[in-house]
């Protein structure tokens, strides 16, 4: 409102900026598990023989979905900048947020509940689960403190 | 039958019709590059080089210039690249616009006259080339419909022609540039893609969990080539969605590019003048 050079197009969209922060934050967590751990590692399995007909389901689901989000969080955040109303700030506090909340659901849900696989086969597991869930905690927590802090001083949009 | 099956495969893959797919594919593409030429508004470089593309992925899906495999694995790079990556090739190489083009008008009146027929409508939404694409492949690999398609170069090649036509119906209804109408919005296509990619990566992680007698009816199998084949149809069937994806976002990230309004053109400025000055004119004489 205070700079009426330019109109309402100058001004940052803040949910669209977080929200596309937090796809693209899911979205490259997944790659990065998906190279790192499945591909480079090889600690992950493609598929262990305790995995249950629902979970190769959802396992299916989520991972279609991840490319999705991937490709089309990319392509909203190019719209928002054409539009010149992303708010980097708050885009880099929702890329730790869904980074952080992958990572947090990864090792909760598709590791422990649905028992998808494991992150290591052979070794004991606690340590490895507890670093997992911790470290996406710590991204999480950052994450939110970025979006907090972006949004406490909202009169300088970039 | 355990001799008759591996025998009767390999005499289709030596002898046969084998260059009558390719001849079929050299003349879709030069026939192309004639329309192209002939484009009398002159016709995109790139969309001819994206017709180009696809229609070198079905030669080399088709053979026999270059002899895939004929293995597990060998069988699921030509359906990824026959019902998955030509289509796409094909569908931005906007074919259909181009015969608008090029063609005289009865043509031209005929092809608009299919693209608004009901049943077209039907079959071209995303939700049924979906199902027609991954569902179709499920229904192939998951009944004796691929043993028997091993046995007979018919069936085979029938097979082969619906992953293609599947394929293309799929990625046009979600991508395509050319004029497709009532195709729904934004929101269903994701859908679609999703649910395609979904069942294609869950059938391709059953296949390998169930390598040992999927698919049935084979006579002779090898569990662990089955596997490698599903890893394949797995990351293949990811980069052909990641693909798709891309071309889908880019139509809906090109219908949000913002119109030149700002820097307006000196045209609107007369235009209203001229609308202006006579009410202008006609106010005060009235008042």
């Amino acid at each position: 409102m205070a700079d009426s050079s330019l109109p309402s197009a100058r001004a940052a969209d803040v949910r669209s900026s977080t929200l596309v922060g937090v796809l693209i934050g899911i979205a490259i967590m997944a790659a990065v598990d998906e190279i790192v751990f499945h591909q480079l590692l090889a600690w992950h399995h493609f598929y262990d023989r305790s995995t249950p007909s629902v979970a190769l389901l959802s396992d299916g689901l989520l991972h279609a979905a991840e490319l999705i989000i991937l490709v089309g969080g990319f392509f909203w955040f190019a719209d928002l900048r054409r539009r010149r109303a992303l708010s980097n700030r708050l885009a880099w506090g929702g890329f730790l947020l869904g980074a952080g909340g992958f990572q947090v659901f990864d090792g909760v849900v598709d590791h422990k509940v649905l028992r998808l696989h494991q992150i290591r086969y052979g070794v004991h597991l606690l340590p490895y689960d507890v670093l997992w869930i911790a470290s996406g905690a710590v991204l999480l927590l950052a994450g939110a403190g970025v979006v907090w802090w972006a949004r406490s001083r909202r009169p300088g949009p970039r | 039958m355990t001799v008759a099956g591996p025998l009767a495969h390999a005499g289709h893959g030596a002898a046969g019709p084998t260059w009558f797919p390719l001849f079929t594919v050299a003349l879709v593409a030069v026939g192309y590059l004639l329309a192209a030429v002939r484009d009398p508004r002159g016709w995109d470089h790139r969309r001819t080089a994206s017709w180009l593309v696809g229609c070198a992925l079905l030669a080399v899906a088709v053979g026999p210039l270059t002899q895939l495999p004929d293995n597990p694995s060998g069988h699921t790079a030509q359906h990824l690249l026959l019902g998955m990556l030509a289509p796409l090739g094909l569908v931005l190489g906007a074919p259909v616009t181009l015969l608008l083009h090029v063609a005289p008008p009865p043509m031209r009146r005929l092809v608009g006259r299919l693209l608004r027929a009901r049943p077209l409508h039907l079959l071209a939404h995303p939700f049924t080339a979906a199902l027609l694409t991954t569902g179709g492949l499920a229904l192939v690999l998951l009944t004796p419909l691929y043993a028997a398609a091993e046995r007979q170069p018919v069936l085979h090649h029938a097979v082969h022609l619906h992953y293609l036509a599947a394929g293309y119906l799929f990625a046009w209804s979600l991508a395509g540039p050319d004029p497709a109408p009532r195709r729904p919005g934004l929101a269903v296509r994701v859908g679609a893609l999703l649910a395609a990619s979904a069942g294609h990566a869950v059938l391709a992680k059953y296949l390998y969990a169930q390598a040992e007698n999927l698919p049935p009816g084979l006579a002779d199998r090898d569990p662990e080539a089955f596997r490698s084949a599903a890893q394949l149809m797995y990351y293949g069937g990811d980069l052909a969605e990641l693909l798709l994806a891309a071309a889908l976002f880019a139509t809906w990230y090109h219908s949000r590019r913002p119109r030149p309004s700002p820097p307006s053109s000196p045209s609107p400025p007369p235009l209203i003048k001229k609308f202006a000055s006579p009410e202008g004119n006609s106010l005060t004489q009235t008042s």
